[in-house]
């Protein structure tokens, strides 16, 4: 019997086993142990040297789940230098003396179905094609009901009456939908639980913090590698508004660039790698619609977003709006981000009292 | 008449030819910045984001030094020449990010053959920008791509003549603009020459037969400069002595198209990576053992 194994990416470990085991009846699926900073050790003691840092987290990862007996393992390509992923840590985790197959389902940023299909049979060569897009159909799906209450909890849980309550609901929300077997199911357990989360009380002042992140989306989906930088925020009473998650990358990302375009277009013409320029217009939004404060994070050494914080830096100057640049290492020190975060919310609240 | 600025780094070493034959040609002035130097790197790391690649720094130091020499400075954008031919992302950003920094008139042109946009109609555009008439623009593209397609052909006989010879032969890894750069990669070649020994270029082969190549070494490999990189490797890995791996501080293709030749080829290898701190005696001790480890001129 094969083992499938992918890296981790925030919660959304629980749409992709539920897709991976219902696809391939005859294999089982190895829930990777949570990212810990021993991942991040053993990712960054065989990576090269100067790579960005989510190469050594998925690399880490990869180790641990190697050390479980998997034997293909699942990586995500895109438009800058992400879709090199696959083939380097194959050929690192070869050199260690492990056997494995590392698949790279989308190459160059847009998932080509031939290629999919290509690899799929790889790992089962008489798997179901019909029964792949409908569960792949129910896997979006959950992905879309999983971010619309991350969108509602964002917002909501700074102001929370009872500490925990957000918190304790998701982990509730998140064990039965990994349970779900068919689409009616889900749509219920999505509407019953949606309706619990705007049933909790909170209390929102009218001059509350409003403040936006944006940045390269592997540092700001893995709260981890983002060394828990909403559950910080949310300590301070703030409204936090994010736009990237998966389901924007895989539905929207394409539809929306014209319209950024156009909605930016003093300050970008073209198209800059990754989520360069959406950072941009995103950046342009935030200042204009209220918007107290800019946090931009990114792991190191990320290229495209290194293209965009000079552009982003003239914007928040023209709109005098403050931000905030984070740089995420594998070496980056907790406190130090706990006391740039607590200056940059006091200069926040005085902004605000004047 | 306007003058046109042309900064000497990173596309110059690409496309200074043509520009210059096109420009002749027009009878329009122009002014290429000096040879790097300590004081253009400078400029350079003053007004650049700290985590930029030295190369792109270096960028914008030589236009820092131009923006008050001249009326235009030609900054051009290059996406990708085909599928599965991306350039590196600083390419594509390189326009924005010079309008963003600086006050000045960037005359520029886009390189996006999915797209149909091809060098021809760039090159149309600024003849166009610069009010030129529809005929002579047509006859200066002609002209400049004649010239060029001979110094090419040439460059490729002498580069393939190169691996004849008996001397040791060691194969340079690396991007023009990092290589031939007066303060980043020149001091290399000038001491590899000085010891008597043959240097191959990477730049220098028929990206044709190289970009074919590259596919033994890496299979998914989408970025146009490191396709002809690894490709010449797999060209003539049995023919050279050694290699050598040249890349500035953070680079982004470099760090993993690098890393995976490392791993695959047999032949001794050096990899040296330029920073903005670092002198050429570190280098020079380097390569001192590197070519004693060869076994070269330098034993005797």
């Amino acid at each position: 019997m094969t083992k499938i194994a992918f890296p981790h990416m925030g919660d959304y470990y629980i749409p992709a086993n539920f897709l991976l085991s219902h696809i391939f009846k005859n294999t089982e699926v190895i829930k990777a142990p949570k990212i810990t900073s021993k991942t991040i050790e053993l990712g960054t003691k065989y990576s090269p040297e100067f790579i960005c840092t989510p190469f050594k987290y998925t690399l880490g990862t990869m180790i641990e789940c190697l050390e479980k007996n998997a034997d293909i393992l699942i990586q995500m390509g895109g438009g800058c230098r992400y879709g090199y992923y696959a083939p380097l840590q194959e050929e690192i985790l070869k050199n260690l003396g492990y056997k494995c197959k590392v698949l790279n389902l989308v190459s160059e940023g847009e998932p080509n179905l031939k290629r999919i299909n290509k690899l799929l049979k790889k790992i089962d060569p008489k798997y179901s094609k019909i029964k792949a897009l409908y569960y792949s159909f129910i896997t979006f799906k959950m992905v879309k009901y999983m971010d619309i209450i991350d969108n509602y909890i964002r917002e909501n849980i700074g102001f929370e009456i009872e500490k925990g309550s957000f918190e304790n609901l998701k982990n509730q929300m998140l064990v039965t939908f990994s349970h779900i077997k068919n689409y009616r199911e889900l749509k219920r357990t999505y509407k019953r639980y949606l309706n619990k989360f705007h049933k909790i009380k909170v209390h929102k002042p009218d001059n509350r913090l409003k403040i936006g992140i944006i940045g390269e989306l592997y540092t700001i989906m893995e709260p981890f590698s983002n060394y828990y930088l909403e559950k910080q925020l949310a300590q301070y009473h703030i409204e936090i508004k994010r736009f990237t998650n998966v389901h924007y990358l895989l539905f929207e990302k394409a539809k929306k660039y014209k319209k950024y375009q156009k909605y930016s277009k003093d300050y970008f013409t073209y198209n800059m790698g990754a989520d360069a320029a959406d950072n941009i217009a995103r950046c342009k939004y935030l200042c204009e619609n209220g918007y107290d404060g800019i946090i931009h994070i990114k792991s190191s050494f990320c290229t495209p977003e290194i293209g965009a914080m000079p552009i982003i830096n003239k914007i928040a100057s023209t709109y005098q709006k403050p931000v905030l640049f984070f740089s995420f290492d594998s070496a980056t020190s907790e406190t130090g981000i706990k006391t740039r975060l607590e200056a940059f919310y006091d200069m926040l609240e005085m902004r605000k009292e004047k | 008449m306007s003058t046109v600025g042309i900064p000497r780094s990173l596309f110059y070493y690409y496309y200074s030819n043509i520009w210059k034959d096109f420009l002749d040609y027009l009878k329009i002035p122009y002014v290429i910045s000096p040879k790097t130097n300590q004081d253009i790197l400078n400029r350079g790391m003053k007004i650049s984001n700290d985590e930029m690649c030295l190369s792109l720094k270096n960028y914008l130091g030589h236009i820092d030094y131009l923006k008050d020499k001249c009326d235009f400075i030609l900054v051009p954008r290059i996406s990708n020449f085909k599928k599965d031919n991306q350039t590196c992302t600083n390419f594509w950003a390189a326009y924005d990010i010079v309008k963003n920094l600086f006050d000045i008139n960037v005359l520029h042109y886009n390189i996006n053959l999915e797209k149909g946009k091809t060098l021809k109609k760039g090159l149309y555009k600024i003849g166009k920008q610069l009010n030129k008439k529809h005929h002579a623009i047509k006859k200066a593209y002609k002209y400049a791509i004649i010239k060029e397609k001979k110094r090419i052909k040439q460059n490729h006989i002498i580069n393939l003549n190169k691996l004849k010879v008996a001397k040791t032969k060691i194969l340079i890894v690396s991007h023009p603009y990092n290589l031939y750069d007066e303060m980043l990669g020149k001091d290399i070649i000038k001491y590899l020459i000085k010891n008597n020994i043959e240097i191959i270029y990477t730049d220098k082969f028929n990206p044709k037969i190289t970009n074919n190549l590259s596919k033994k070494n890496f299979k998914d490999l989408y970025f146009k400069y490191s396709k002809d990189n690894l490709g010449a490797i797999a060209y003539c890995e049995d023919k050279i002595d050694g290699i050598i791996f040249l890349s500035s501080f953070p680079c982004a293709p470099d760090s993993l198209a690098n890393e995976i030749a490392m791993r695959k080829i047999k032949k001794p290898y050096l990899n040296l990576v330029i920073d903005d701190s670092s002198s050429f005696t570190g280098l020079e001790t380097r390569l001192e053992s590197f070519l004693d480890m060869l076994g070269g001129p330098i034993n005797d």
